[in-house]
C-alpha cells in the first residue's frame, strides 16, 4: 500500500510541466512574442517558422519552374519538418536527396545556378557547412567578380538551421555567420521569427547574389506569428528598429533578439530606462547607418549574440561605431556573447549570452 | 499492489521480447539470400580480401598505332575538321612557347603551357557541341581554341589589360567565355566538378540536347570535392562527361603518390560510372570515346568517366622547374614522339599534309601570335574603379564608400601609384 502510494506519487510528480521544465533541459532561455501582422498582408495564417519557410518554399516552387531544393534527408520533409509535402506535390526531381556530403550540396548548388536553375541548398545544421567552406567562400562568393560579370551563382540560396537550442552541444548548437561575414560576395541573413524568415527566404531567393540564410533552430516550433500568405519580401541589409528608446541602444539578431527586448522589459522595470532594441536582420551587408542612427542617439550600445566573442560580429560593429559616433558615446561599447569556448553541453545555461548577462552590461554601461 | 503492476509490466516486456526473438530466429533462418539494403549480392564462405590486382587494370583505347591499318578505321573524321585539329594543335603549341617566353622576359606575371597534352585537349573538344557546357581546371587552353577563342582574347586576359572579359582580375590563364558556353576556371583545384555536376542537373531538367564537360588533372582527383561529384552525378543521373587528364604529375608529385589503386578510372565503375581510359595521346581515340560519351550522356541522362593517359611534357607552371623531382631521360623519352607528331603522322598517312604545308603553317601562326602578343601588351589596364565592381550585382552601400574613399586618397596621392597604366573613364 506505501509502496503503491510512492510509485503513483513519483508518477505524477514526473509528469507535472513544472518538474519538466525544471529537470528536462528542454526549457528555452528567452520567450517569444509574435511579430504583428504586417499592414496590407491579405490573409494570413497562424504559422510557426518552419511552416512559414515551408510556406516560401512552396510559393517558389510554384512560380518558378526552375527551382529545386535539395540537401540531406529534404525529400521526406526535412529533419525539421521545413520540406514537408513538397516532393509530393512538386516531383522527385524538384525536392531530392544528395548524398551526405556538404561540399557537394553546396557545389551542385553554384552549378544549377550557373546554368541558370534557382538553387535552394540545405545544409542540415550550421554546424556542418563548413566542409561546405571552400565552395560557399573561394567559389560562390567570387563567380561573378572573377569572370568579369560573365558568369554568377546569384540563383542559389543556402538554408541552414543554426544557434543554440537547449542541448545541442558542440555540433548542433553553433552560430557561424561571422565566419562568412569576411566574405566579399556573399549576402548573410538570419530571421527572429516566422513572418522574416519567410520574407527572407523569399529575398534571397531572387536576389541575384548568392545568399546564406541562418535559421535559428530553436524558433522552428516555438514561433508562432500570422504569416501573410501571399510572396512578400523582407528587405536584405535593412535593420529593423523593434522599440524605441534612448537611454541604451541594444542590437541583436536571431534568437538573441528575442533575449534583448526581455532585457529593455528589465531596464525599463528595475532601472527605469527605455532601451532601442534592434534586430539587425542582416549580418552581410549590415545597416550601418540604422545602428549608428541609434547609437547616436542613445549614446551607449550593447551588441549581444550567441557565437564567441573574438572575431565575433559583434567586434565588426562596435569597430564601426567607435569610427561613426565617436563623440557621441557616452560609454564603451559592449559586447555580451557566447565564451571563447566551444559551444558545451551541459553548461548552456551559463555559456548564452541570456538577459541576465545582458542586463548587468546595461546597468554597468548606465553607471560608467 | 505495486508489486503486483511491477511483475505484471515485466511479464509483458518478456513477451514483447520474446516475440522479437523468436521473429528474428525465424527470419535469418528462412532466408538463404542476403537481405542487407545497401547491396546487391550473395553470401560467400570463403574469406578472400580484393585489391587492385583482382582483376585485370582497364586497358587503354587508342585509334592510331602508327601503323597503316589504322588508317583504314571505319572512325576516320573528315578532312576538313582533321586539318582544323591539327591547325589548333599547331596554335596552341606556338602560342604556349611564346607566351612561356614573354613570361620568362617579365613581360606577363605567369604562366601554364599545354604541352603534351594538345591531342587530348583538341580531340575531346572537337567532339562536342558549343550547346555542351564546358568547365576546365586550367590546362585546357586548347578545348577553348577549338570554340573560337581568339588569339587576341587569349593575350587580354594574360595581360589583364582593358579588353580582357575578366576585367583584369584573375592570374593568367584563368580564360572563361559566356558566348563559348565555357565557365571562367579558378585556382581552387576540383571546385568546379560538384558545379559542373549542377549544371548538367539543370541541363537535364531544361530538356536541353546537351551535356557538360569537366576536364580535371590526376592530382585533383584525390580531393573531396572529386568523390563529391562522382557521387552526386551518379545518384543524380546527370549528363556529364568527367574527362580526367592523367599526365603523371600533380606539380611534382607523381602519381604513385597519388594513388595505389589503377589509376582514376578504376574509380568510376565504384561510383557506378560507365567508364573508360584512352590513350591521350591518340587525338582520334580521344575524339571518338568523347563522341560516344556524349551520345550515351545525353540519351541516358547518366555520367561518363573518361581517363585521357597522357605526360605532362612542360613544367608544371612557370613557378616550376620540373628537373628539380624528375630525370631529363624521362622527359626525352616522351618529347620524342608528341601527341602533335602522331596526329601529324596519321595526316600524312592520308596525304593530307607535308613538311612544306608544316613549316608555312608554324611561320604563319608566328607571326600571329607575336601580333596579337604586341596589341594586347599596349593596351591600358582596366579603370582602377573595376577592382570594385562584380562582388555583386549592385553595388552595396559599404563597398561605394571604399570605393570613394580611394578615390580621395588618388586625388592626393596620384603620384604614387601607375595610374598611367590604367584606363580613365
Amino acid at each position: 500500500m506505501v509502496l503503491s502510494e510512492l510509485c503513483t506519487r513519483l508518477r505524477n510528480v514526473r509528469l507535472r510541466p513544472d518538474y519538466i521544465r525544471k529537470h528536462v533541459s528542454r526549457k528555452v532561455h528567452f520567450s517569444y512574442v509574435s511579430s504583428p501582422k504586417p499592414k496590407n498582408a491579405g490573409e494570413t495564417q497562424k504559422l510557426n517558422m518552419f511552416q512559414a519557410i515551408n510556406n516560401g518554399l512552396n510559393l517558389v516552387l510554384e512560380k518558378d519552374p526552375t527551382a529545386v531544393i535539395f540537401g540531406e534527408d529534404v525529400a521526406f520533409g526535412g529533419v525539421f519538418r521545413c520540406t514537408m509535402g513538397l516532393q509530393e506535390k512538386y516531383g522527385t526531381d524538384r525536392v531530392f536527396n544528395t548524398p551526405l556530403c556538404e561540399q557537394g550540396i553546396a557545389g551542385f548548388g553554384i552549378g544549377l545556378a550557373n546554368a541558370g536553375a534557382t538553387a535552394i541548398a540545405e545544409i542540415q545544421f550550421a554546424d556542418y557547412i563548413f566542409p561546405a567552406f571552400d565552395q560557399l567562400v573561394n567559389e560562390a562568393a567570387k563567380v561573378r567578380y572573377r569572370s568579369g560579370g560573365m558568369f554568377n551563382c546569384g540563383k542559389l540560396t543556402i538554408r541552414s538551421p543554426c544557434g543554440a537550442v537547449g542541448h545541442g552541444g558542440l555540433y548542433h548548437s553553433q552560430s557561424p555567420e561571422a565566419y562568412f561575414a569576411h566574405t566579399p560576395g556573399l549576402k548573410i541573413v538570419i530571421p527572429r521569427g516566422p513572418i522574416q524568415a519567410k520574407g527572407l527566404l523569399l529575398s534571397c531567393i531572387d536576389e541575384e547574389d548568392p545568399c546564406i540564410i541562418f535559421e535559428p533552430k530553436v524558433l522552428y516550433r516555438s514561433a508562432v506569428d500570422e504569416v501573410p500568405l501571399a510572396h512578400y519580401k523582407t528587405p536584405i541589409g535593412k535593420a529593423e528598429v523593434l522599440r524605441e528608446g534612448d537611454a541604451v541602444t541594444l542590437v541583436g539578431w536571431g534568437t538573441q533578439v528575442h533575449v534583448l527586448r526581455e532585457v529593455a522589459d528589465l531596464a525599463q522595470e528595475k532601472l527605469d530606462v527605455s532601451c532601442e532594441v534592434i534586430d539587425l536582420v542582416s549580418i552581410l551587408p549590415w545597416d550601418m547607418e540604422a545602428v549608428c542612427k541609434s547609437v547616436k542617439k542613445t549614446g551607449r550600445v550593447v551588441i549581444a549574440h550567441e557565437a564567441p566573442l573574438t572575431g565575433g560580429f559583434a567586434a565588426e560593429i562596435a569597430a564601426t561605431i567607435q569610427e561613426e559616433c565617436f563623440l557621441y558615446l557616452e560609454a564603451p561599447v559592449q559586447r555580451i556573447t557566447g565564451w571563447d569556448t566551444p559551444f558545451p553541453l551541459v553548461f548552456e545555461d551559463f555559456y548564452l549570452p541570456d538577459k541576465w548577462r545582458c542586463f548587468d552590461a546595461v546597468k554597468r554601461i548606465l553607471n560608467y | 499492489m505495486a508489486l503486483s503492476i511491477i511483475s505484471r509490466s515485466f511479464k509483458a516486456s518478456c513477451y514483447i521480447h520474446r516475440r522479437k526473438w523468436t521473429n528474428i530466429k525465424h527470419f535469418s533462418i528462412a532466408t538463404g539470400e542476403p537481405e542487407f539494403l545497401g547491396v546487391n549480392t550473395i553470401f560467400t564462405n570463403e574469406l578472400k580480401f580484393l585489391n587492385k590486382d583482382s582483376y585485370h587494370p582497364i586497358p587503354i583505347y587508342r585509334i592510331f598505332d602508327g601503323s597503316d591499318k589504322s588508317t583504314l578505321t571505319n572512325v576516320k573524321l573528315d578532312n576538313e575538321t582533321l586539318l582544323k585539329m591539327y591547325h589548333n594543335m599547331i596554335t596552341l603549341s606556338v602560342m604556349d612557347k611564346i607566351l612561356y617566353e614573354s613570361q620568362r622576359q617579365g613581360r606577363i606575371s605567369f604562366y601554364m603551357t599545354n604541352a603534351g597534352e594538345e591531342a587530348l585537349q583538341i580531340g575531346s573538344a572537337a567532339a562536342l557541341s558549343l550547346k555542351d557546357m564546358i568547365y576546365a581546371q586550367y590546362r585546357e587552353a586548347g578545348v577553348l581554341l577549338w570554340r573560337g577563342y581568339k588569339l587576341s582574347q587569349f593575350m587580354n586576359q594574360c595581360y589583364g589589360n582593358c579588353e580582357d572579359e575578366g576585367k583584369g582580375r584573375q592570374m593568367p590563364v584563368h580564360y572563361g567565355s559566356k558566348a563559348l558556353n565555357f565557365v571562367t576556371l579558378s585556382s581552387p583545384l576540383t571546385t568546379q566538378l560538384p558545379q559542373a555536376v549542377g549544371a548538367a542537373y539543370a541541363l537535364k531538367r531544361a530538356k536541353s540536347d546537351s551535356c557538360v564537360t569537366v576536364y580535371f588533372g590526376d592530382g585533383a582527383a584525390s580531393e573531396g570535392d572529386a568523390h563529391a561529384a562522382f557521387n552526386f552525378a551518379a545518384t543524380l543521373d546527370c549528363p556529364i562527361i568527367f574527362m580526367c587528364r592523367n599526365n603523371g604529375y600533380a606539380i611534382s608529385t607523381p602519381t604513385h603518390e597519388q594513388y595505389k589503386g589503377d589509376g582514376i578510372a578504376a574509380k568510376g565503375p565504384a561510383y557506378g560510372i560507365n567508364t573508360v581510359r584512352v590513350d591521350g595521346n591518340d587525338a582520334l581515340a580521344v575524339n571518338h570515346a568523347t563522341r560516344i560519351a556524349r551520345e550515351f550522356c545525353i540519351n541516358e541522362q547518366k555520367p561518363v568517366l573518361i581517363e585521357a593517359m597522357s605526360y605532362r611534357v612542360g613544367h608544371h607552371s612557370t613557378s616550376d622547374d620540373s628537373t628539380a623531382y624528375r630525370s631529363n631521360d624521362e622527359i626525352m623519352q616522351w618529347t620524342k614522339y608528341t601527341p602533335i607528331m602522331k596526329f601529324r603522322h596519321y595526316l600524312e598517312k592520308l596525304g593530307l599534309w607535308n613538311q612544306e604545308k608544316e613549316s608555312n603553317l608554324v611561320k604563319s601562326t608566328r607571326k600571329e601570335v607575336l601580333t596579337a602578343l604586341e596589341i594586347a601588351e599596349i593596351k591600358l589596364k582596366p579603370h582602377w574603379k573595376d577592382m570594385f565592381t562584380d562582388v555583386y550585382k549592385e553595388i552595396p552601400q559599404h563597398i561605394k564608400k571604399q570605393m570613394e574613399d580611394m578615390e580621395t586618397h588618388l586625388e592626393k596621392y596620384h603620384d604614387h601609384y601607375p595610374l598611367s597604366k590604367y584606363k580613365k573613364l
